[in-house]
């Protein structure tokens, strides 16, 4: 696990964006990923990857792309899930959320599942994941895999199995994980505040 | 960005919103459709709201789309019906709503046969109020499942040609269906009897067509009314059975013409006076899906509502 917690935290200091990991790292800590997921699940040619939307999509494409690659013949199932309508803040938060798309077309009873998200903060999304996942089966086993692990913003007991990088920051700093499939690069970018970015 | 919250905190009329607001309800309604299509339907986005269902007047489908779609989104709900309630000892309108409300009600959905009845209320309670048809005014949320369900079957509803015919003088749907497909920016027709077409209807900016032939050859899409024999106080049209001969759409007047248009209904329909069988039950017909639509669409409105601020 790479550890950028020291640099991060010192960084959070300044009002510009700074980017903790790009292009070739950030590949490489992708390809970590993949391997600790095939080194978890040797004998199982059935993975069930599902990306949280918005950004965890992205992440989740891009997982499976190079597993399919790193695994030839093994069937990836990849899915789309949003969480909008189980978050238990609607009602009080102060900004409205718009819904996106949820979509897995695979059965998921009995199944590993391999939750994706870009950045883990307070653990709510994920909370609420796990109670979306539930209306789609019993799933035998849920990971979680992230690229970021913000560890010290934690609200809810909930840890990653699979982590690309650690960020020790500010509760008002915010990290964006961005993609060359998406954006321009593959990049992870931290900001002082999320009205920075 | 486009928005992402209504910007009104009832919906008492497709008049009263606007264009970004009926894209936004149209989005999300997808999303939930997706959910009712699950194996579980059930979300628990409204966990924490009680919704009164007030029916001063009889509905079964309406009625039953709204609990559908309060259920599925997990809020509470209670039922109230005019006909067994307190409004028969003389209580009025809002002390009935007041009384409700006391016991920790957030949202209203509301069917009154006052037109306005709705407004009334908005100006006296703090609870969100969903308009569920009021009279012969306005029935927002049919407008918006019929919009959304001509949406899904013919994409963008720019410069689409919709005719609606028949009783359009006492139909709420033809009302909130002007206004929601002229937002949309649809072009509107309206065609019927000119006992059922209302005088000043021209002023609403649609076209007005009394030969349905006409009509059903102009249109892209038509919606059938039903002839709402219980609003009628006096006799608007010699007989049913006349009123089906020159208005009722059947398999001869939609194989005459020489392109294919897609039917719809709000229901409850009278098979064989404004509509015969062969053509509600055909594939051109989106009958069934504006029912499926309808739970959705109002899964959205409420979802949406219950989510303004301030």
């Amino acid at each position: 696990m790479r550890d950028l917690g020291l640099t991060s935290y010192l960084c959070c200091c300044m009002a510009r964006a700074k980017t903790l990991l790009k292009n070739d790292q950030f590949r490489l800590t992708l390809d970590r990923l993949c391997y600790e997921i095939i080194e978890n699940y040797p004998a199982v040619n059935e993975k069930c990857i599902i990306g949280i939307q918005e950004r965890g999509i992205f992440l989740a494409e891009r997982i499976a792309e190079r597993l399919t690659m790193l695994e030839r013949g093994s069937k990836m199932n990849v899915g789309k899930l949003d969480i909008t309508f189980y978050r238990d803040d609607y009602r009080i938060r102060t900004e409205p959320i718009k819904a996106s798309e949820t979509d897995i077309e695979f059965d998921i009873d009995g199944k590993d599942v391999i939750l994706v998200d870009d950045v883990l903060f307070s653990g709510r999304t994920i909370h609420a994941a796990m109670a979306a996942l539930q209306d789609f089966g019993r799933p035998s086993k849920i990971e979680l895999l992230v690229m970021v692990d913000r560890r010290f913003n934690r609200h809810l007991p909930i840890q990653p199995n699979y982590t690309g990088i650690v960020v020790d920051a500010y509760d008002e700093a915010y990290v964006k994980v961005e993609y060359n499939h998406v954006e321009e690069e593959d990049k992870i970018l931290l900001f002082s505040a999320k009205t920075a970015k | 960005m486009s928005q992402s919250q209504l910007s009104t905190k009832h919906l008492l009329g497709i008049k009263y919103i606007n264009t970004d607001d009926i894209n936004l309800i149209f989005k999300t309604a997808q999303n939930f459709k997706e959910v009712i299509n699950r194996p579980i339907k059930k979300v628990p986005s409204l966990r924490d709201v009680t919704i009164a269902n007030l029916f001063f007047e009889n509905s079964t489908r309406t009625r039953i789309s709204f609990e559908l779609a309060e259920k599925r989104l997990s809020a509470d709900t209670v039922n109230f019906s005019a006909a067994s309630s307190s409004v028969k000892k003389g209580e009025t309108l809002l002390d009935t709503v007041n009384n409700i409300l006391s016991m920790k009600v957030d949202m209203v959905v509301m069917r009154h046969p006052a037109p306005g009845a709705h407004h009334f209320l908005a100006q006296h309670i703090d609870a969100n109020i969903v308009n569920a048809g009021d009279g012969t005014h306005e029935h927002p949320t049919q407008a918006l499942l019929d919009a959304f369900s001509m949406t899904e079957k013919v994409g963008n509803l720019k410069g689409k040609k919709v005719v609606i015919i028949g009783d359009v003088m006492h139909s709420r749907v033809a009302l909130s269906n002007i206004y929601c497909l002229q937002k949309l920016g649809a072009k509107v027709m309206v065609c019927g009897p000119p006992t059922l077409i209302p005088k000043h209807i021209v002023s609403l900016g649609v076209l007005v067509e009394y030969d349905i032939d006409k009509a059903l050859a102009w249109c892209d899409i038509a919606n059938i009314l039903r002839i709402q024999l219980e609003r009628q106080d006096i006799k608007y049209i010699p007989s049913l059975r006349e009123y089906s001969l020159y208005y009722g759409v059947n398999k001869d007047r939609l194989n005459r013409l020489d392109k294919e248009i897609t039917v719809m209904h709000p229901g409850p329909i009278n098979r064989g006076v404004e509509i015969t069988s062969d053509v509600a039950d055909s594939d051109h017909s989106l009958i069934l899906q504006q029912v499926e639509n309808g739970v959705a669409v109002r899964m959205a409105v409420l979802y949406l509502l219950a989510g303004v601020r301030g």
